[in-house]
């Protein structure tokens, strides 16, 4: 039965993408640590715009760029962990509703870190580009206009309004910051730190 | 460098205490003071909350540079909340009495009053349990006692990574920034937007460069030690639980549970001294 076979196939190769996708090994851990260190030492920089009460924070473009590199697990940890532990020795404080869209955002750009290729060097044409950035747009509307004030609601029980405004700001601020500075990331190191696909046929 | 907080050695009673109970401690507090909005539960908690900071025997200086942004943060949400939402104490607890009138839809009412006196004590519930927690757990201790109670290690070892970076990283960064400084990059609020983005992109570039060059070094010189080769491992800095981490764990879940007790026995998570 060639269809059952074929069938199984598929099963087989989505299995072994789930594998790679959640890998945990060596360098996942070492990325995570040294990932949210960088993510903790970023929070320093706070980029004011011409928007009243929003920041660009270029910790989240190197989440979203560590993201892309190392996977949706690396990225969603390094987001909460480095969010969570960020705030507490910069700040003293833990604002939890804000800490679970920064994992959210970063799990759903890793998802496709395959797909980006950044270390194989495939990461730099203006399709990826724009794959990348719808990608990024999608994860931060659905972190900061539906988790985030959701969770301020119901865990801090706090103004409707004020919350969404916030949430809107958030994610206009971060779309930036990861569309221009997280964009040049992951085109700069694809570029220099390419090594297979870095040859090119001669004419 | 901005002033963070991190783990001072110590001998107390606190710092003894295993790293896994402390922040067992520390998330069950949170998620209380988090759930809560019993102004009652809420004074119990920051007292304790206090006492626990003063038997850490932190000092002002560790802590103080840190505390003066959170008290920053606290009254700019205060004045937001009013700002965005200046009926919603009246929202919350179903009165409405004006104290005064402002402008506008801007009454001042007792009940919004009691509403961000509310948020105000949250914070102080969680500050002290923050302060204590980050300055009196050893890092290498933490991920020792995680697996331990039996986490897997590789979530200890990341986060003990993490902990172990945050200092190199952070003189890494203060490094490139005065470098490119020199060079006459302008990082200031005298730089336009755009150029702003740009300044920083020098910055971080260099960073994540060398960062990614730390991530191979320490990755290879893990794998070379054959880390993660068996399902164990024995650790130095590992500490079993004692006497008192029961004792504190118990503590901690039976005052949670009375608290949320106490807070919903009449069905809601507000107290409210409005009706009756």
């Amino acid at each position: 039965m060639p269809a059952a076979k074929a069938v199984w196939q598929e099963v087989k190769t989505y299995e072994e993408e789930m594998r790679m996708k959640l890998k945990f090994g060596i360098k996942e851990v070492v990325a995570i640590g040294i990932g949210t260190a960088l993510f903790v030492a970023l929070t320093e920089i706070q980029l004011p715009t011409p928007i009243p009460n929003t920041y660009l924070q270029p910790r989240m473009a190197v989440m979203a760029f560590l993201a892309a590199v190392f996977g949706p697990l690396v990225g969603g940890v390094v987001g909460i962990l480095g969010h969570a532990l960020g705030d507490a020795m910069f700040y003293g404080s833990i604002w939890w509703s804000w800490v679970f869209p920064d994992g959210v955002v970063g799990f759903a750009i890793g998802w496709f870190a395959a797909k980006y290729a950044i270390k194989e060097g495939g990461f730099g044409t203006g399709k990826m580009i724009a794959f990348f950035n719808l990608v990024q747009a999608a994860a931060n509307a659905v972190a900061w206009i539906l988790v985030a004030p959701f969770l301020d609601i119901i865990i801090y029980a706090e103004p409707a309004n004020k919350v969404f405004i916030q949430g809107l700001g958030a994610c206009t601020g971060n779309i930036i910051i990861i569309g221009i500075l997280g964009t040049l990331l992951c085109v700069g190191y694809s570029a220099v730190g390419a090594k297979s696909s870095s040859l090119t046929k001669e004419e | 460098m901005a002033k963070v907080l991190a783990y001072e050695e110590k001998d107390t009673w606190i710092h003894r205490l295993s790293g896994v109970t402390k922040l067992v401690f520390f998330l069950v507090w949170c998620f209380t003071s988090m759930v809560t909005y019993d102004t009652r539960v809420l004074a119990v908690m920051v007292a304790f909350s206090l006492l626990v900071f003063k038997i850490s025997q932190t000092r002002w200086k560790q802590v103080g540079a840190v505390f003066k942004m959170v008290m920053l943060f606290l009254a700019f949400n205060v004045v937001a909340i009013f700002i965005f939402s200046p009926d919603q104490g009246t929202h919350v607890y179903g009165t409405r009495t004006v104290l005064f009138h402002i402008a506008g839809r801007y009454d001042v009412t007792k009940e919004q009053l009691f509403y961000e006196l509310n948020v105000v004590i949250k914070y102080f519930t969680v500050i002290p349990a923050v302060f204590m927690f980050l300055v009196t757990t050893n890092p290498s201790e933490f991920a020792a006692s995680m697996n331990k109670v039996g986490i897997s290690y590789n979530i200890g070892y990341a986060i003990s990574i993490a902990l172990r970076y945050i200092p190199d990283v952070q003189g890494e960064f203060t490094k490139i920034k005065h470098a490119q400084e020199a060079r006459g990059i302008e990082m200031s609020g005298k730089a336009s937007f755009l150029a702003r983005i740009k300044n920083t992109s020098a910055i971080i570039f260099p960073l994540i460069f060398s960062s990614m060059d730390r991530i191979d070094t320490v990755s290879n010189a893990m794998e070379l030690r054959g880390y993660g080769k068996h399902k164990k491992r024995t650790w130095y800095m590992a500490k079993k639980l004692g006497r008192n981490d029961y004792f504190v764990i118990a503590f901690t879940v039976v005052f949670a549970a009375l608290a949320l007790g106490i807070t919903f026995a009449d069905g809601s998570r507000f107290y409210n001294p409005f009706t009756g």
